[in-house]
């Protein structure tokens, strides 16, 4: 039988024309026309926020000249320059034009095109997310798992607990704590910052040395997701074990392990891989504060230092990526159903 | 440990009241968590007779003394003492929670109860808009806006509500397509019942279950979105909240780590005993869940 990831009538064409299979693959038609559907959303939240950051007090050259006593000529200089002198609708108009071209504009602050700069500072960001994410589901599936299997056993107690102190913590609160504690008071991790000034700039000495980085950064961040998937693994799970089809797969002598991770753990993921795909949104939001707890070089803490200086084509910049991320992420979700469970199908 | 029988089969004669209560507080983790809850209220209320020094004066002790008897959290920087700003801090935070999600879970409903109740275009146009605030990320439109519009006590709690409400609507909104077909809603409009009526005495009132529960841990979101706010220097300066604490505490963390960790642990006691009641309110209202 053909992968189903490639659709049907994989293989060669009898015509002998070029043939993509990535074209004809579902997922990636999925994908694209899901793509394309957001592009309407896209647009809406642009604009609203095109016109919420325009509407606020204060732009970007007060910030940039700051207390300075500056000469208005050279004020109304830099607004011409950076186009702030036009009306709103034909700032926006050319922002729109722009980014059908792909071009983010420039910052106000760096002087730099907002896209390089957004490249520049994603791959720390998405590196922590990732870590994390992995983290929380992995270790939050297992655990709601084990704690399923014995409802208030001590494992299920202990991570209860746990994940309702995950849940109701400040998440930068951890992070200081964990930095007290591991970083400052043991000496155990580095505190602060991606790399070591001393560190091999390459090779496993550099992988090392930003793995040694990431543990702090990613614990925390990982745990306000932890208690989530936790949560929803648990409940999930004791809901499926008490089905008839589980006690069937039992009286059939299928191993206990089997039932547990194949039969039970199935059934239960469509809900799980939900809340994980729904909160990534907020998770990408919640990466600030981590950032700014242990100086980690990413996306959240360009944004802050973006709205604090009022860097109109970084911040939009910024929420034009994120949405693009935000929604493919949630394209992915849904694939990840069919391949989790069959009897899901999309038009 | 043994299950006790579940009332309400016709057999049980309690008030209805009594017996909420009893299964409210069967579920330990909620009688742990309104036991908290009161306390930090209390303490919330009589703060301001309780602190040992004022918590605005400079200078009560000396500079970042560690925590004993005389300043059993310690002192800051400036040498104030941290208890009785903790106390203070903790008043506010809770009042920032509570309005908030006050504000919030108001918007909630009406977009909501107007969505679910009139259906066709109007759902369709107002589920699109829930729809656009629960795709962007949250935090930083929340960061954004009180930046933008001065970081006083309105401009936040406001900013916080503005951006809460989506996940209450929708709830709302499935309750209110749910029950809106139902016969007494059909009496109710049969025996001359106004549109206000129906919506906010005959439907609301049915569907409150959910509702309080999504709304009591909005407090808790509330509370944790101040104190990141705050934390990142978007907190009113002017006045002592937890979050404004460990913002100006991040410099001093290094030496005094009683400046960090007792308005974080308040933090965390207030949200946890909000959160707590709000599993025990889950448990209340949503009979399948109430297993423990």
């Amino acid at each position: 039988m053909p992968s189903p990831l490639w659709g049907e009538g994989a293989g060669e064409r009898h015509d002998g024309c070029l043939y993509m299979p990535w074209i004809q693959n579902r997922y990636f038609r999925y994908i694209l026309s899901r793509f394309l559907q957001a592009i309407p959303l896209i647009f809406v939240i642009l604009v609203i926020n095109f016109f919420l950051i325009h509407a606020s007090p204060g732009d970007p050259v007060d910030i940039l000249v700051g207390l300075t006593d500056a000469d208005p000529k050279v004020l109304q200089e830099l607004r011409r320059e950076f186009g702030l002198d036009q009306s709103l609708l034909v700032q926006l108009g050319i922002y729109m034009k722009k980014l059908i071209q792909f071009d983010l504009g420039y910052s106000m602050r760096y002087r730099q095109a907002v896209f390089d700069l957004i490249l520049s500072r994603l791959p720390a960001t998405l590196l922590l997310m990732g870590v994390a994410l992995a983290l929380a589901s992995f270790l939050g599936i297992f655990l709601g798992v084990l704690a399923a299997q014995r409802p208030y056993g001590w494992i299920d107690n202990t991570s209860t607990f746990m994940a309702l102190a995950g849940y109701s913590m400040p998440l930068f609160w951890l992070g200081q704590i964990l930095l007290l504690i591991f970083a400052l008071k043991l000496d155990l991790l580095p505190a602060q910052g991606m790399v070591s000034l001393r560190a091999p700039s390459e090779g496993w000495g550099r992988v090392f040395d930003i793995m040694k980085h990431l543990i702090l950064p990613a614990v925390t961040y990982s745990s306000y997701f932890l208690a989530l998937v936790f949560r929803m693994t648990r409940v999930k799970m004791q809901e499926v074990l008490a089905q008839d089809f589980i006690l069937t797969a039992h009286a059939k002598g299928v191993s206990g392990r089997q039932v547990v991770y194949k039969h039970a753990l199935r059934n239960a993921m469509i809900p799980i891989v939900t809340i994980i795909g729904y909160n990534f949104g907020f998770m990408i939001a919640g990466s600030v504060l981590t950032e700014t707890v242990f100086a980690w070089p990413g996306l959240g803490r360009l944004m802050f230092d973006a709205i604090m200086a009022r860097d109109y084509p970084v911040l939009l910049g910024i929420f034009f990526i994120i949405s693009i991320i935000v929604i493919l992420v949630n394209a992915m979700t849904d694939i990840v159903y069919v391949i989790i469970d069959p009897r899901v199908v999309y038009d | 440990m043994t299950k006790p029988s579940l009332p309400g089969n016709g057999s049980d004669f309690t008030v209805p009241r009594v017996r909420a209560w009893r299964i409210f507080t069967r579920n330990r983790a909620s009688v742990i968590g309104i036991t908290i809850f009161g306390l930090l209220l209390l303490l919330s209320v009589f703060g301001s007779f309780l602190s040992p020094y004022p918590p605005e004066k400079v200078g009560v002790g000396q500079r970042m003394e560690p925590p004993k008897s005389k300043f059993l959290m310690g002192t800051d920087e400036l040498g104030r003492d941290i208890l009785s700003r903790v106390l203070q801090g903790l008043r506010l935070s809770f009042l920032i929670g509570l309005v908030s999600a006050g504000v919030s879970t108001l918007i909630g409903i009406l977009f909501g109860a107007v969505s679910g109740f009139f259906g066709r275009w109007i759902d369709d146009l107002l589920m699109r808009i829930t729809e656009i605030f629960q795709v962007i990320p949250r935090f930083f439109l929340t960061m954004m806006l009180v930046a933008f519009f001065g970081p006083d006590l309105i401009n936040i709690v406001l900013a916080i509500a503005l951006l809460s409400w989506p996940q209450l609507a929708r709830l709302v909104r499935a309750e209110f397509l749910a029950l809106k077909s139902r016969q007494f809603v059909d009496a109710a409009r049969t025996a001359g019942a106004s549109t206000g009526v129906l919506i906010f005495l005959e439907i609301l009132p049915n569907s409150l279950g959910p509702l309080i529960v999504n709304s009591t841990l909005l407090v808790g979101q509330a509370v944790l979105q101040e104190a990141g706010l705050s934390f990142l220097g978007l907190g009113d300066p002017t006045q002592v909240s937890l979050g404004v604490m460990l913002y100006q505490a991040q410099d001093i963390m290094r030496t005094a780590w009683w400046a960090t960790a007792f308005p974080g642990l308040f933090i965390f006691l207030a949200v946890l005993s909000v959160n707590l009641i709000g599993d025990g309110l889950n448990d209340l209202f949503n009979p399948r869940s109430r297993e423990r």
